[in-house]
């Protein structure tokens, strides 16, 4: 049996031990070397395992033996949390690196305005919900204590000797926590002893109940699958737990993961690299499986070795006592102890922070008649402000301990503590993801929730006529039915728990929206809450509020080097002076200085507190619409830039699409113009072969007949009109096609113009062509170039007389109206153009390959051109005999017309 | 070079998809560990036949925990190099990076 001694004994040796840890790790950090482990990932995790306390290395068995599995709810809730740290974790981190926050109260008053009602606020409600949890730890080690001191003891009453075990326990943390909680002031900066020392003891609770837990399965219980048939067989071996229990533990437990003050130290605050928190998304996950793996195994056969009526809270340590482990029921005590100790050390670091930021420096400040200008050194005025707050909390703890007479299931003094600081989700996750959520919203939200936790859950758990008189058990509050504390509303048949939970966070949620919605912000909060909000397009800018003037800049030097201490303020002030280009000289007070300095003072005070105290000295915040709108609207102006690149890169896509296109017209271009040059080339060259082979002829040939000389005469002459029409045709299509033309606009007819047509074209050829008109309905005015228009239709007729087959070419040319055009169709009764050839009529020296043609192929390119010009159309239409041209002409006033015509 | 930029936009579409994983996994969990247990026969209610034993329930738990565990290692593995990639995009807002 180890006695009292021996336990103290190692007791003393263990806490040496940690204070060597603390102060090697601290000395290690100060001479800038073991960052690899102070600051590892590895180191992280295991101080977020505060989570696991007494309670759970205790009071998990305990809640196991009592109701079976539901006690893994508990860890179910952070370890979901933690897989889902991309949702919240990691903008929590973001924002409390972004605006150096220092702890869950300096979050959400920083959030809603700086507010220092709302950091009193939730400062108060994390001391009480917090201290029983402290005062739960203090009990755990007092009972632990018993069961070594009395042997007889599996009841678990301590005696009147370990009474006293919770003081110095007490007293023993208060030191370590004044010793390497206040080494500097600065928040944000880590605590390496603190963090360290936790590190240690979580891997001392976790081996210490993984080790109880395999003696138990391989040494009591004789293996896993004995152990299996022994779950299923004792009292608790089915599945009991309650639907709404179930979800509103898990709830609840992930709920005060976030919220729990000293979760958030070491979640936020502490942390060194938001990469880290990646890794703990699986490591913690791990650490919480390995913790709650033997929980069963233990409780089960505590309930079968033990005697009925032993403490299943202690089943850790009782159940090696019981089988003679004495080492084991050491390591196992060492567990607990250490649960303890590291959950208070870090919680009353956590709140001493609060209680000192925004308790005791605001009613400093306030009461400090001269205000932050005078001389002195405020840090030893903070320093000994979060002294004796830490002080006051473990008094706290310990006197509520004494008070409640170490009573209460650990599982239930666990969970009405977790009831307390989940009040705080509502106000964290509206102002973290919410623009809307406003101070006035938050502090509704924050103090219904708070009313119905203390009424329906902590006030009910010292049990009828302890703090609420039995009455109103019975009959609800001032005797109204509808506010009996464990069925609000009239609504009975709930679990009290599920109960309290349901009501109090539903309510604050509720109200924190409908304030919210109907309350307007502050210039400074919806400043802040854009910030938090949109904490990842923000986290480099900074916003201005500040507008000093060059005569604060000496008050500001002073007051920092009382906040910072001297050496820091002004390797600060050199620092802020430098990137403002300013040497030797002190950093003008730009806003972007004042708000780095308000940053750097709140990882000291707070975010309340430093927005305060340059307040004092700046003389109020100048907070311009414009600035409110140039930090609002940043994601806007975001958006609009990239839309506006978008625009660009369409326009830019657009425009290469667009050289494509005028590349590919350029490289048609340039082959028509190569086989139009080769072409012109060839139909040059034809007559100019003939004309030159017959003057060499008329030259060289001697004796030719003088019938002989005139024919060859006549040939060359023929060849040179030949030459000079095609020379003709191209100068005509070459002003058309470059729009050179000018066109001789006038009102005509046109019957007059198909008569001179008709007239000319069988005046100029020998070939009899029967012409079929009706002139009536050629009376149709127009207002166009009669000559070229008549140009046109000569060139039709011409070719109508040149290129019809038939045995007696008929030319019907028809006139009709449709809306406001008139159609000329010329339609012969020969064979037609070939259907491969339609495409080509038009196209120049697209000569059909029959006939006798003297023509260059310019004549229907001509006429396209012409009509182009004159604003209408000619088509070539194929008929079941023959084939029909028709002419499309606007038969307009003047003025339209004139308008219809293309650019010249 | 086609080949290299179509290799990297396969890695950066895989990169994206696996942070799908990373956002939709809490709601797995959430769904397995909170609302399948309550789907189960309940020993306050329930015939004695239908109830779950213990050590069902425990495994059951156990198996998703250490799925979970995995889970999250394995996409830990996958974009812990490419972060600092992720958050110098030009607009590294988490709407635009989807």
């Amino acid at each position: 049996m180890v006695t009292l001694n021996q336990l103290i004994g190692v007791c003393l040796v263990y806490v040496a031990g940690l204070f060597l840890v603390a102060f090697l790790a601290e000395r290690t950090a100060l001479r800038g070397r073991g960052g690899w482990l102070l600051r590892s990932p590895l180191v992280y995790t295991l101080s977020l395992s505060i989570y696991c306390t007494a309670w759970t290395f205790y009071g998990a068995v305990g809640y196991a033996a009592r109701s079976g599995l539901e006690f893994v709810t508990i860890y179910l809730g952070p370890s979901l949390v933690m897989i889902g740290w991309w949702w919240v974790l990691r903008r929590l981190v973001r924002i409390g690196r972004a605006h150096r926050v220092t702890s869950v109260a300096d979050l959400i008053s920083a959030r809603f305005g700086k507010s220092n009602l709302l950091a009193v606020m939730v400062t108060a409600m994390a001391v009480v919900g917090v201290t029983p949890y402290i005062a739960l730890q203090l009990q755990s080690v007092t009972l632990s204590v018993a069961i070594f001191a009395t042997p007889d003891l599996a009841s678990g009453r301590g005696g009147q000797s370990t009474d006293n075990a919770a003081f110095w326990v007490a007293a023993g943390l208060a030191i370590f926590t004044l010793v390497f909680g206040t080494r500097n002031l600065n928040a944000n900066e880590r605590h390496h002893g603190v963090v360290i020392a936790v590190a240690v003891e979580a891997v001392v609770k976790l081996v210490a109940l993984l080790a109880v837990g395999v003696f138990v399965v391989w040494g009591v219980a004789g293996g896993v699958s004995e152990t299996v048939a022994r779950i299923d067989a004792s009292p608790i071996g089915t599945w009991q737990t309650s639907d709404g229990r179930w979800s509103a533990l898990i709830v609840l437990s992930a709920a005060a993961f976030v919220c729990l003050p000293r979760m958030f130290q070491v979640m936020v605050v502490e942390n060194d690299d938001e990469r880290h928190l990646q890794i703990a998304s699986w490591a913690f996950p791990l650490y919480l499986l390995a913790i709650s793996l033997f929980v069963v195994p233990i409780a089960v056969i505590g309930l079968e070795v033990m005697p009925i009526g032993a403490n299943p809270d202690l089943y850790v340590l009782t159940v090696p006592l019981s089988q003679g482990q004495n080492g084991l029921a050491m390591l196992a005590f060492l567990g607990g102890f250490s649960s303890a100790t590291s959950m208070v050390i870090v919680a009353t670091l956590a709140l001493s922070t609060m209680m000192s930021n925004h308790i005791v420096m605001p009613l400093w400040l306030k009461l400090s008649p001269l205000g932050v200008q005078q001389s002195g050194d405020v840090r030893s005025v903070v320093i000994r402000a979060r002294r004796l707050s830490i002080i006051l909390i473990i008094s706290l703890g310990y006197l509520y301990y004494r008070g409640s007479g170490g009573s209460g299931a650990l599982a239930a003094i666990g969970l009405i503590s977790f009831g307390g600081v989940a009040q705080f989700l509502p106000a964290l996750l509206g102002g973290i993801f919410w623009r809307g959520a406003t101070r006035t919203g938050a502090i509704a939200g924050l103090s219904i929730g708070f009313i119905v936790w203390m009424y329906t859950m902590l006030l009910p758990s010292f049990g009828p006529d302890g703090a609420l008189p039995a009455s109103v058990f019975e009959q609800g509050l001032f005797g109204w039915g509808l506010l009996r504390p464990e069925a609000l509303f009239g609504i009975t048949g709930l679990d009290a728990t599920v109960h309290a939970v349901w009501w109090s966070l539903s309510l604050n949620t509720l109200l924190f929206f409908l304030v919210s919605i109907f309350s307007f912000p502050t210039p400074l909060e919806r400043l802040q809450g854009a910030q938090f909000v949109n904490v990842f397009d923000h986290s480099s800018s900074s916003a201005r509020g500040w507008s000093a003037s060059e005569g604060g800049a000496e008050d500001l030097m002073i007051m920092s080097q009382r906040i910072l201490g001297a050496p820091e303020a002004q390797a600060f002030f050199a620092r802020q002076a430098l990137q403002q280009g300013r040497v030797g000289a002190p950093p003008a007070p730009t806003p972007e200085f004042v708000q780095a300095l308000e940053r750097e003072l709140a990882a000291s005070v707070g975010a309340a507190t430093a927005n305060a105290m340059i307040g004092q000295i700046i003389g109020g915040q100048a907070i311009s619409v414009e600035d409110l709108l140039a930090v609002a609207d940043e994601s806007a102006q975001i958006l609009e830039y990239s839309s506006r690149l978008e625009v660009k890169s369409r326009q830019l896509t657009e425009t290469a699409h667009e050289l494509s296109r005028a590349n590919k017209k350029l490289t048609q271009l340039s082959l028509q113009k190569d086989s139009f040059l080769s072409q012109i080339s060839h139909e040059l060259r034809t007559p100019m072969t003939s004309i030159r082979s017959f003057s060499e002829i008329l030259r060289d040939m001697e004796g030719l007949s003088g019938s002989e000389k005139t024919r060859y005469a006549s040939i060359i002459h023929s060849e040179t009109i030949r030459l000079t029409r095609l020379l003709d045709d191209l100068l005509d299509l070459s002003v058309l096609e470059n729009g050179q033309v000018s066109l001789n606009q006038q009102p005509v007819n046109l019957h007059t113009i198909i008569e001179q047509a008709v007239t000319t074209a069988k005046a100029s050829s020998a070939r009899q062509l029967e012409i079929h008109r009706r002139k009536r309905s050629e009376d149709v005015d127009l207002f166009t170039d009669g000559d070229r228009l008549a140009q046109v239709f000569i060139n039709l007729v011409t070719n109508a007389i040149k290129y019809c087959d038939a045995s007696v070419p008929v030319l019907n040319i028809a006139v009709r109206r449709q809306d406001n055009e008139v159609i000329v169709a010329f339609t012969d009764n020969g064979s037609g153009i070939p259907a491969e050839a339609e495409s080509l009529v038009f196209e120049k020296f697209a000569r059909l390959g029959r006939g006798d043609g003297d023509g260059a192929g310019l004549g229907l390119a001509i006429c396209r051109e012409i009509v182009t010009r004159l604003g209408g159309d000619i088509t070539y239409v194929p008929q079941d005999i023959g084939g029909s041209f028709e002419v499309r002409m606007n038969c307009t006033t003047p003025e339209k017309q004139s308008q219809r015509l293309l650019p010249v | 070079m086609p080949k290299t930029r179509l290799f990297l936009e396969r890695r950066s579409y895989r990169r994206r998809r696996m942070m799908d994983v990373v956002r939709i996994l809490p709601l797995l969990c959430t769904v397995l560990w909170l609302v399948v247990p309550t789907m189960w026969p309940n020993s306050t209610e329930g015939v004695s036949e239908t109830q779950t034993p213990l050590s069902t329930a425990i495994w059951y738990l156990i198996t998703i925990w250490g799925l979970a565990i995995i889970a999250t290692f394995a996409l830990w593995r996958r974009i812990r190099n490419h972060d600092e990639e992720d958050e110098s995009s030009p607009f590294g807002t988490p709407r635009s990076r989807w």
